[in-house]
């Protein structure tokens, strides 16, 4: 008993039992779901699928957690993942021989040059002009699209390099590509963040930024430094987004995955108000929204319904996060048990 | 005194001459554009195919307004059209409600309004003189006949064995998404043994055609048809449809609709079947309706665009003339 209460403590836990909840929800009524076949020398299932789509969301998510944790929030990173697209697929190019323009290796460090950019210009009006985050980074929200539609002429480009596929299609000793990259990016976050003392600034600028100014932390600088890094995430996310299908949509690549990385956040346990971060919190939180989206097109819910039923989910995952509704039930469930 | 009388005269004959000449000579007609902003490359293909027929029209000069998504832009951009006494509009509506007042200064002013592609509510039609665009639920009866003979061709329906058919459909509540499976319905109810066993929302977009493909083709690796709402959402189901080790254009038989460039690249390449031209290219018809307007021709309250459907057989060769 005394060991479930400290492990219902840890934040990581509730997540878990949510998306524990959707695998089994599937087990009853999606048949096969968690079949797993080798077709054409990988693995092949729902569960792969879900691996192999929830990489760019759990990409934007490392970066935004970082971001989430200052008490800061990217709303630009769809738009930065559609800039990040278009710039790699013009760098390509649409040659239908598979011929690229450019080395495929120079147009993807171009593109993540580009976004990291985008991400500096985010922390420059975050910690040097002192704009409000969700201003400063609705910037770029807007003019994102614009930068990735003058990138790719407004066009739908179709890359036919084969290589540039790997990134969103490749799979290595079975599993897909993307989630190799995603536990490096996330392996190094960690270190970098939870091995040093950063992982502590940050959560302290999250919490107080003149309180950790005064004890020495250049909250200026940290600023800076975590919207560049999210700006860096959303350009990998947008070249594995470009991969996976093998084109650029400047008007629909990254759509709305803003939303999707903060709910990612949020759902592994970091709250808005910044200070605590949970990596892999967030990690299990793009889990969950994933592994929602794939089960709706499993079970086959109807297309017009399925957005209620993903906002019913969403809103069961939040309740089970707040301390307050769970000792509030509990209590009512202890209450219940006496009087009976 | 005399010559000043006759220089006098000179002038006021080359008046007479000169404005005589600027009444018979063609006036050049103004036409106010106002288009709902760049949201597809179908719309980018609609915007540039207008501007540029209008301008290569000598006797045309257009005043262009992008309305980037707002309807209040719009707004703004006809009253302006109505100010600057434009002799007619064309029109995309970004949403179907709110233009009603616009609409109705537009006609006191004598100005008429071509709308293209995208409708005002019903209410507010009457201020419109035509609507010009693409009747999509025609488009979905074409895509159910060509499913129908392609069939028939290559002897596979028997009429009584079950087809297995897989819909990816637009972004849910979108006129296209609707009128598209309704046409394809209206034909597949002569086929009692044509099964759409699956349908989901594909968004309009590859990548997502590509996850709703995947979860189809794992719950039902037999899907036989695949029907998407556009091309886009089938070239990513194409990719799902080649990962899973199966053959598209073969072991499933794909139809798009919207006719774009990579579409065709597929048909060619045996990856795709059919796709059913929705054609953006509204220009030439707009054009043509301005000239029938100025010579006094009443126009029809609806023109539907010219659109034509390619498969294997004329893919190949519509490719290299292909704009979009």
């Amino acid at each position: 008993m005394t060991s479930w209460r400290s492990l219902s403590r840890t934040k990581i836990v509730w997540p878990l039992i949510a998306l524990g909840a959707l695998l089994l929800l599937n087990l009853f009524f999606t048949p096969h779901f968690f079949r797993l076949e080798i077709k054409q020398g990988h693995l092949y299932g729902n569960l792969i699928d879900i691996l192999k789509n929830v990489a760019p969301i759990m990409l934007l998510s490392i970066g935004m957690t970082l971001v989430i944790a200052t008490h800061g929030i990217d709303i630009s990173v769809g738009s930065v993942v559609a800039v990040s697209a278009g710039a790699v697929a013009i760098l390509i190019g649409g040659d239908l021989a598979g011929h690229p323009k450019y080395p495929i290796a120079v147009a993807m460090i171009a593109a993540l040059l580009v976004c990291t950019a985008a991400g500096m210009w985010n922390g420059m009006l975050v910690s040097r002009v002192r704009m409000q985050p969700i201003i400063a980074t609705l910037i770029l929200f807007v003019a994102g699209r614009g930068i990735a539609m003058v990138f790719t002429n407004a066009m739908v480009i179709w890359l036919y390099a084969k290589p540039f596929a790997i990134l969103g299609q490749g799979y290595v000793l079975g599993i897909p590509f993307s989630i190799y990259i995603v536990a490096f990016v996330l392996l190094l976050t960690f270190i970098f963040t939870r091995r040093t003392a950063v992982g502590m600034f940050i959560e302290a600028v999250g919490i107080n930024p003149t309180a950790a100014r005064f004890s020495g932390i250049n909250a200026k600088n940290i600023l800076f430094w975590v919207y560049t890094f999210s700006g860096l995430c959303a350009g990998i996310s947008g070249l594995i987004v470009c991969s996976t299908v093998m084109s650029a949509d400047g008007n629909n690549a990254g759509n709305l995955y803003e939303l999707d990385a903060i709910l990612a956040v949020v759902l592994g346990g970091t709250s808005l108000n910044g200070g605590k971060f949970y990596l892999f919190g967030s990690i299990v939180g793009a889990l969950i929204i994933q592994t929602l989206t794939t089960s709706i097109y499993a079970i086959g819910i109807p297309a017009d319904v399925s957005p209620v039923v993903k906002a019913f989910v969403v809103w069961a995952v939040c309740l089970m996060q707040s301390e307050r509704f769970r000792t509030r039930i509990v209590r009512v469930f202890v209450r219940k048990g006496l009087s009976a | 005194m005399k010559r000043w009388g006759k220089v006098l005269a000179l002038v006021a004959v080359a008046m007479v001459v000169v404005s005589v000449a600027a009444i018979a000579a063609p006036k050049t007609w103004v036409v106010g554009f106002t288009q709902v902003g760049s949201e597809s490359e179908w719309r980018t293909a609609d915007t540039i195919s207008v501007q540029d027929s209008i301008t290569n029209d000598p006797t045309l000069v257009m005043v262009y307004s992008d309305a980037q998504q707002k309807q209040e832009n719009q707004i703004k951009a006809i009253r302006s059209f109505i100010q600057r006494k434009v002799n007619v509009i064309l029109f995309t509506a970004i949403v179907e409600t709110g233009y009603g007042t616009v609409l109705q200064e537009a006609q006191k002013a004598h100005i008429p309004i071509v709308m293209i592609d995208r409708p005002v509510a019903k209410e507010d039609m009457h201020y419109v003189l035509t609507i010009m665009g693409s009747d999509f639920i025609k488009e979905g009866e074409k895509a159910g006949n060509w499913l129908a003979k392609y069939l028939k061709d290559n002897g596979i329906d028997d009429g009584s064995t079950p087809i297995d058919i897989a819909e990816l459909q637009g972004t849910t509540g979108a006129a296209p998404a609707i009128d598209r499976a309704q046409g394809f319905r209206n034909i597949a109810k002569d086929h009692p043994n044509w099964q759409i066993n699956h349908s989901q929302d594909g968004d309009f977009t590859s990548s997502q055609g590509k996850q709703v493909m995947e979860a189809f083709l794992k719950a039902d690796p037999k899907i036989q048809v695949l029907f998407a709402h556009n091309d886009q959402m089938a070239l990513g189901a194409i990719q799902a449809i080649k990962e899973a080790g199966l053959q598209p254009g073969k072991d499933i038989i794909i139809i798009g609709m919207d006719a774009v460039k990579g579409m065709f690249q597929a048909i060619v390449a045996g990856e795709a079947n059919c796709t059913i031209e929705c054609n953006p290219l509204l220009g030439p018809q707009a054009v043509q309706a301005i000239h029938d307007l100025r010579a006094g021709k009443k126009l029809p309250a609806r023109i539907w665009t010219i659109e034509s459907q390619f498969d294997a057989t004329n893919a190949a060769a519509a490719l290299p003339t292909r704009q979009y």
